[in-house]
C-alpha cells in the first residue's frame, strides 16, 4: 500500500504543513515518488493539489515540514543549489505559462539557452524544432506567439518547454485538462514512451480517468488536508473511503474503467 | 561521468567516432563541435554509450541524416530512441518570416498609419459609447453604480490628497524661493506674492493636479481594464449583459471629472500655503499682509479658469486611460504598453488643451 519496495525516491515530502492565514491546506502530508514511476495526484477542488506541487518545487514556502527532491533538499536552500535541481526538472504549469513575448520556439529554447549556451544556433533551432513536434505541434506553430495560439495548442507549446532539457523529473499540472481525447490520448502515450526510454519520472495532477487507468503506476488521493492514500486504483478502492469510491465508482469513472479493460482484453 | 570519443580514431574509409559513457544534452555542443570535425565518410559508434537522451539521439540522427553517417553499436533502447526522434523531425519553422530593407521600413509606416487611423477612429467611438452610458444612466438612474462610483472617489480623489498637497506645498515653496531671488534685483520682494498667487491659482495648481492624477489614476484605469481584458472578466459581463461601459468606464470617468477640480483647489490652497511659509519666514511678511495681498492680486477669473480647466482635464484623462485600457488584446505585455501610451497621451493632450485655454481665456479678456 504505502510505497513500492525497491524505491529509490525522487521526491520525499515529510511533515509538510501549509495554510494561508487561518485556512490549513496541508497537515503533516507525506508522500513518497519513486524513480521511474508514474504518479498521479488526485484530489476535490481545494485540497491543496497545486500548493503541493507548489511546494515541491519550491515556489511555496512551506509552515513546516521537509522535501526533498532528486536527493537535494528543497526548503531552505540556496539559489545555486537550487540551480542544479532546476535543470534536472521539467513543469507544464497549469495554464501553459509560457513567456508571451517569446514566440513558441524560443520559449522552447529559454531553458536550453539558460543552461548550455554553447550549443550553436542551427543546432538549437532544430532541437527546440523538434520538441515542438514532440509536444504536438504543427510545424507553423514555432514562429508564433502565444496569445496567437489556442488553449490546447499553448499546453502544447508548455510540454514543449518542459520537455526542452530532457529532464529526469517532469511535472504537470492537469496536462490534459483542455486538450481535444485524441490529443489526450496521444499525450498519455508520449509520456508512457518517454518514461520508458528515458527513465523518466512523472508527477502529475490529473483529473482525467483516462490518463489514471491507462498510464499512472501509481495514485495518490489528497483529502482532508493529508495524502489519504497511495497506490493503484484497486488498491485505493479497498481503502473504502467515501470519496474515493465516488471518484471511481462514479458514472464517469466506471465509463473510464470499462474503456481501459476493454483495451487491455481486446 | 563525461568521457571524451575518439574522433582520431582513422580507419581506411574515412572516420569512426565513438561516443562513450552519457550522449546527453550536458555534451550536446561537443559531441556537435566533434562530429563537425571529422571527415566523410563518417560512422558512429554507439557500443559504449551507457545513456542517451533526446537530444543525444537527435545529434546522432541528424548527422545520419545530412551527412549519411554509418551508424553501429546501437542497442535496441537506442535504436528505438532514435526511430522516435525521427518520427518528429517535421522541421518546424522557427523564426518568423521578415522582410528586409525598404520593403519592412514601408511595412512598418504603413502599420503605423493604420494603426493611427483606427485608434483615432476607436477613440471617436469609445467617446460616444461613454456618451451613450452617460445618457442611459441618466434615463434609468436605477443603473447607477453608487458604489463603485464611491470607491472610485475615494481612490482617485482622497488617497491621492497626501502626495497631491505634498506636491504643491513645495511647488509654492520652490515658486516663491525663485521668484524673490529673481525679484530681489529689483528691489521687487512684495511681488512675490503677486506671482506665487496668480501662477499657482491659474496655470500650476490645476496643471500638476492633472498631471499627477494621469500618472496615478490615469494608468491605474489603462492596467486594471487591460487586465480585465485578458483574463476575459470583460466578456463575461457582457455576456452576463452588465455594459463595461456603464460599470466600469462611467465610474472611473465621473471620479476623475469631479475630483479634478477639488483636487485642483487642494492643490492651489497647499500651493498658496507653501509660498506663504516661505513668504512669512524668509521675506518677513505676516501671515495676514500675505493673505490681503492674495485678495488683492488674483482675480476671480483666475480661480473660474482652474476650476474650468479641471474637470476637462479630469475627462481627458479618464478617457485616455479607459480607451487605452479596452485596446488591450492578446498578452500582458499590452497591458504594460498601453499604460505608458494611456499616461503619455493624457498628459500630452492635457499640457495641448492647457495652452489652447490659457489663449482662449486671455482673449476674452480674463486676464
Amino acid at each position: 500500500m504505502t510505497k513500492p519496495k525497491d524505491c529509490d525516491p525522487v521526491i520525499t515530502v515529510k511533515g509538510l504543513r501549509n495554510s494561508f492565514g487561518e485556512q490549513v491546506v496541508h497537515d503533516n502530508l507525506d508522500l513518497t515518488v519513486c524513480r521511474g514511476e508514474i504518479l498521479a495526484v488526485v484530489g476535490g477542488s481545494g485540497t491543496g493539489k497545486s500548493v503541493l506541487l507548489r511546494s515541491i518545487i519550491g515556489l511555496q514556502t512551506p509552515d513546516a515540514g521537509e522535501i526533498e527532491v532528486l536527493g537535494e533538499n528543497m526548503v531552505n536552500r540556496t539559489e545555486d543549489e537550487a540551480k542544479n535541481i532546476r535543470r534536472r526538472w521539467g513543469i507544464l504549469f497549469q495554464n501553459g505559462a509560457l513567456f508571451s513575448t517569446l514566440t513558441v520556439a524560443e520559449n522552447v529554447e529559454v531553458p536550453i539557452r539558460e543552461y548550455f549556451p554553447f550549443i550553436t544556433p542551427p543546432l538549437l533551432d532544430e532541437i527546440a524544432s523538434y520538441k515542438i513536434a514532440m509536444g504536438g505541434l504543427p510545424p507553423d506553430a514555432g514562429p508564433k506567439f502565444p496569445s496567437e495560439l489556442s488553449g490546447g495548442m499553448v499546453k502544447r507549446a508548455g510540454i514543449a518547454r518542459a520537455l526542452a532539457l530532457d529532464p529526469e523529473l517532469l511535472f504537470l499540472d492537469e496536462p490534459t485538462a483542455g486538450l481535444d481525447p485524441i490529443a489526450a490520448a496521444a499525450f498519455d502515450e508520449l509520456i508512457l514512451s518517454l518514461q520508458k526510454r528515458l527513465g523518466l519520472t512523472v508527477f502529475v495532477i490529473t483529473h482525467d480517468l483516462d490518463t489514471l487507468h491507462s498510464i499512472c503506476d501509481r495514485i495518490a488521493v489528497l483529502a482532508d488536508k493529508k495524502v489519504l492514500g497511495v497506490g493503484t486504483i484497486p488498491e485505493l478502492l479497498a481503502l473504502d473511503h467515501p470519496w474515493i469510491q465516488e471518484y471511481f465508482n462514479g458514472p464517469r469513472g466506471r465509463a473510464a474503467a470499462a474503456s481501459y479493460e476493454h483495451e487491455v482484453t481486446a | 561521468m563525461v568521457e571524451q570519443g575518439h574522433p582520431d580514431d582513422q580507419t581506411g574509409d574515412g572516420a569512426v567516432y565513438r561516443v562513450a559513457g552519457a550522449l546527453t544534452i550536458t555534451r550536446a555542443a561537443t559531441t556537435q563541435r566533434e562530429i563537425d570535425a571529422l571527415p566523410d565518410p563518417l560512422t558512429i559508434d554507439l557500443s559504449e554509450v551507457e545513456r542517451m537522451d533526446t537530444v543525444g539521439a537527435w545529434i546522432v540522427y541528424r548527422t545520419v541524416r545530412d551527412r549519411h553517417a554509418k551508424l553501429i553499436g546501437a542497442s535496441g533502447d537506442e535504436t528505438s530512441l532514435l526511430r522516435e526522434v525521427a518520427n518528429f523531425d517535421n522541421p518546424a519553422r522557427v523564426h518568423p518570416e521578415q522582410a528586409g530593407g525598404v520593403t519592412r521600413t514601408l511595412m512598418e509606416l504603413g502599420e503605423w498609419v493604420a494603426e493611427t487611423g483606427r485608434t483615432l477612429l476607436g477613440l471617436l467611438g469609445f467617446f460616444g459609447a461613454t456618451l451613450i452610458g452617460f445618457a442611459n444612466v441618466i434615463r434609468r438612474p436605477r443603473r447607477f453604480r453608487l458604489n463603485a462610483v464611491v470607491t472610485r472617489f475615494d481612490v482617485v480623489g482622497v488617497r491621492a490628497l497626501g502626495i497631491i498637497g505634498l506636491m504643491s506645498f513645495l511647488i509654492g515653496i520652490v515658486i516663491a524661493q525663485q521668484g524673490a531671488v529673481q525679484l530681489a534685483q529689483f528691489g521687487a520682494e512684495v511681488y512675490t506674492i503677486n506671482l506665487i498667487g496668480r501662477i499657482t491659482v491659474r496655470e500650476l495648481g490645476v496643471l500638476m493636479t492633472a498631471i499627477m492624477v494621469a500618472g496615478r489614476s490615469g494608468s491605474a484605469f489603462a492596467a486594471q481594464l487591460g487586465t480585465m481584458k485578458i483574463t476575459e472578466e470583460i466578456d463575461a459581463m457582457r455576456t452576463i449583459g452588465v455594459s463595461p461601459v456603464e460599470a466600469l468606464v462611467l465610474p472611473r470617468m465621473m471620479a476623475s471629472i469631479l475630483m479634478m477640480p477639488l483636487l485642483g483647489f487642494w492643490a492651489i490652497v497647499t500651493a498658496l500655503l507653501g509660498g506663504g511659509i516661505f513668504v512669512w519666514l524668509e521675506l518677513g511678511y505676516p501671515p495676514m499682509t500675505y493673505i490681503q495681498r492674495l485678495q488683492e492680486v488674483i482675480p476671480m477669473t483666475d480661480l473660474w479658469i482652474a476650476l474650468i480647466k479641471a474637470p476637462v482635464f479630469g475627462f481627458i484623462i479618464a478617457l485616455a486611460g479607459c480607451f487605452q485600457g479596452m485596446q488591450v488584446e492578446g498578452n500582458s505585455e499590452e497591458v504594460g504598453s498601453r499604460t505608458t501610451t494611456a499616461v503619455v497621451q493624457s498628459i500630452f493632450l492635457v499640457i495641448v488643451l492647457d495652452a489652447v485655454f490659457a489663449v482662449f481665456f486671455s482673449s476674452i479678456g480674463w486676464k
